[in-house]
């Protein structure tokens, strides 16, 4: 059962986070709306992940705040979040897409049927009973889609899912990513591959040094950037 | 020279013919140490999990005095048992003294630290990996316990097999708090310091025989389990 209400649009205001002394984001404001995947992108170390664990609730930030609509505590039940190493627990890969449902409370039927549904999706039934951690990497990838989409998350955060995987690997990844997309999760994820933010993103967050400095649609983006730091990230050079 | 052969073709003898007087006395030590692992378990585990997840002040030191016990010199933690025990002692009116009962309090006491300890360690390193993803799926360090403890267990059985061999070989709780009474809480290890006294060496050499056998087989067992462990863990 779903309430008909969202949580979105997710607000950042004047969102800060330092850690051991060292600015890592500053002031960022910034609406996330329902729609097309969000990108967050920019150089190493412009606080891509930082700001998605801000958004995710995972880290505490140090001004400012982040806002949900909806219902008070609806929120964090309906955001789920991949990171960039999967982190699969030391069970069968079914084991693995039941664990969070259970925690969410789902009734027994429900989670055998989301499971399934979750192994489906990503193409992994057939090694439903094999330890998850013997999988191939992007093998245990698309594990860990498929059991952050089992839980029917209304907004799904990914921290540079394809990093470490192989071409094919990441095209399956990204066929996933589409596939959730279209049936109206909203993706929220980072990435250093701009071919991939072309050909997935609606609309695109470019961070530098900590600072949120574009926020437009992919099309205008990547066709004209409206900054310096941006057009000179787009052509390749080095930024930082 | 020849009375050392006797003795250990006589040993032989005991244990191949599983004469009743050995069989009894392993069977109690297994009975002791086995009910002495579980009840430190029940306890240690939980406790070393807790500290692996939780962040207080005192922490720290809990963890260095959690270390320093594993050291606990066997005959020290019987000495307290026994104060316990005591017919003067505090809890000298269950008259627990000189049963088996006291002696799986004396080895359980003497191994729910170094369960705990080992617990923790093992479990610490579970936990860094996983918190975040944990706290994802609304699991905060309280909840992770139960499943720290599912996910660690083959690493848990290698700490239970510690333990457990640790309370089998060890002498000086249980000769304190048992008594080596014959027949009712003479145990291996306290048998082969008595009968060795006593010039009964036959009986002695059964005993370290079967004891040493056990060892082996659990330490077998501890090595099978690392295999099984890689192979969940990748």
């Amino acid at each position: 059962m779903r309430a008909p209400d969202t949580i979105l649009p997710l607000q950042a205001e004047g969102l800060g986070f330092a850690a051991g002394g060292v600015q890592i984001l500053r002031d960022v404001t910034l609406t996330i709306e329902a729609g097309p995947p969000t990108f967050l992108i920019g150089p190493n170390g412009a606080g891509k992940s930082v700001l998605l664990r801000l958004l995710h609730r995972l880290l505490i930030p140090t001004a400012g705040r982040v806002s949900w609509s909806g219902l008070p505590g609806e929120a964090a039940r309906r955001q789920a979040m991949v990171f960039q190493r999967p982190v699969l627990l030391r069970r069968s890969v079914l084991a693995n897409v039941l664990y969070p449902l259970r925690l969410a409370g789902l009734a027994r039927a429900e989670r055998a049927r989301r499971a399934q549904e979750g192994l489906d999706l990503v193409g992994l039934t057939a090694l439903a009973g094999r330890p998850a951690r013997r999988l191939s990497g992007g093998e245990q990838q698309r594990l860990a889609l498929a059991r952050a989409a089992a839980l029917q998350p209304e907004v799904l955060f990914l921290d540079e899912p394809c990093a470490s995987l192989d071409p094919a690997a990441t095209r399956a990844v990204e066929e996933i990513v589409a596939a959730l997309a279209a049936r109206g999760t909203k993706i929220v994820m980072t990435t250093h591959d701009l071919g991939q933010a072309r050909r997935l993103a609606g609309d695109v967050v470019f961070l530098h040094r900590g600072r949120v400095l574009e926020h437009s649609p992919a099309e205008s983006f990547f066709a004209e950037p409206e900054t310096r730091e941006a057009a000179a990230f787009l052509r390749g050079e080095l930024v930082w | 020279m020849h009375d050392l052969s006797d003795a250990v073709s006589t040993a032989l003898r005991l244990v191949a013919s599983a004469d009743p007087a050995v069989v009894q006395v392993v069977l109690l030590s297994l009975r002791v140490s086995l009910t002495a692992v579980a009840v430190a378990a029940l306890i240690g585990l939980p406790l070393g999990a807790l500290l692996a997840v939780s962040r207080f002040p005192g922490r720290r030191p809990i963890i260095v005095v959690l270390n320093a016990l594993m050291g606990l010199p066997p005959v020290v933690a019987g000495l307290l048992i026994y104060l316990l025990l005591s017919r003067s002692g505090p809890l000298g009116s269950l008259g627990l003294l000189f049963t088996p009962a006291a002696m799986v309090i004396a080895q359980a006491t003497l191994i729910t630290p170094i369960l705990a300890a080992l617990a923790r360690q093992v479990l610490e390193g579970l936990w860094e990996e996983y918190a975040e993803q944990l706290r994802s799926f609304g699991a905060g360090p309280w909840r992770a316990v139960p499943t720290l403890l599912w996910d660690g267990r083959f690493a848990l059985l290698t700490v239970l097999l510690a333990g457990f061999g640790r309370a089998s070989a060890e002498v000086g709780a249980v000769i304190i708090v048992g008594g080596n009474i014959e027949g009712f809480t003479r145990v291996m290890t306290t048998a082969i310091a008595l009968e060795t006294s006593k010039g009964d060496l036959p009986l002695a050499l059964a005993l370290g025989m079967v004891l040493m056998t056990i060892v082996l087989a659990v330490n077998a067992l501890a090595q099978g389990l690392r295999d099984v462990s890689a192979r969940w863990a990748g």
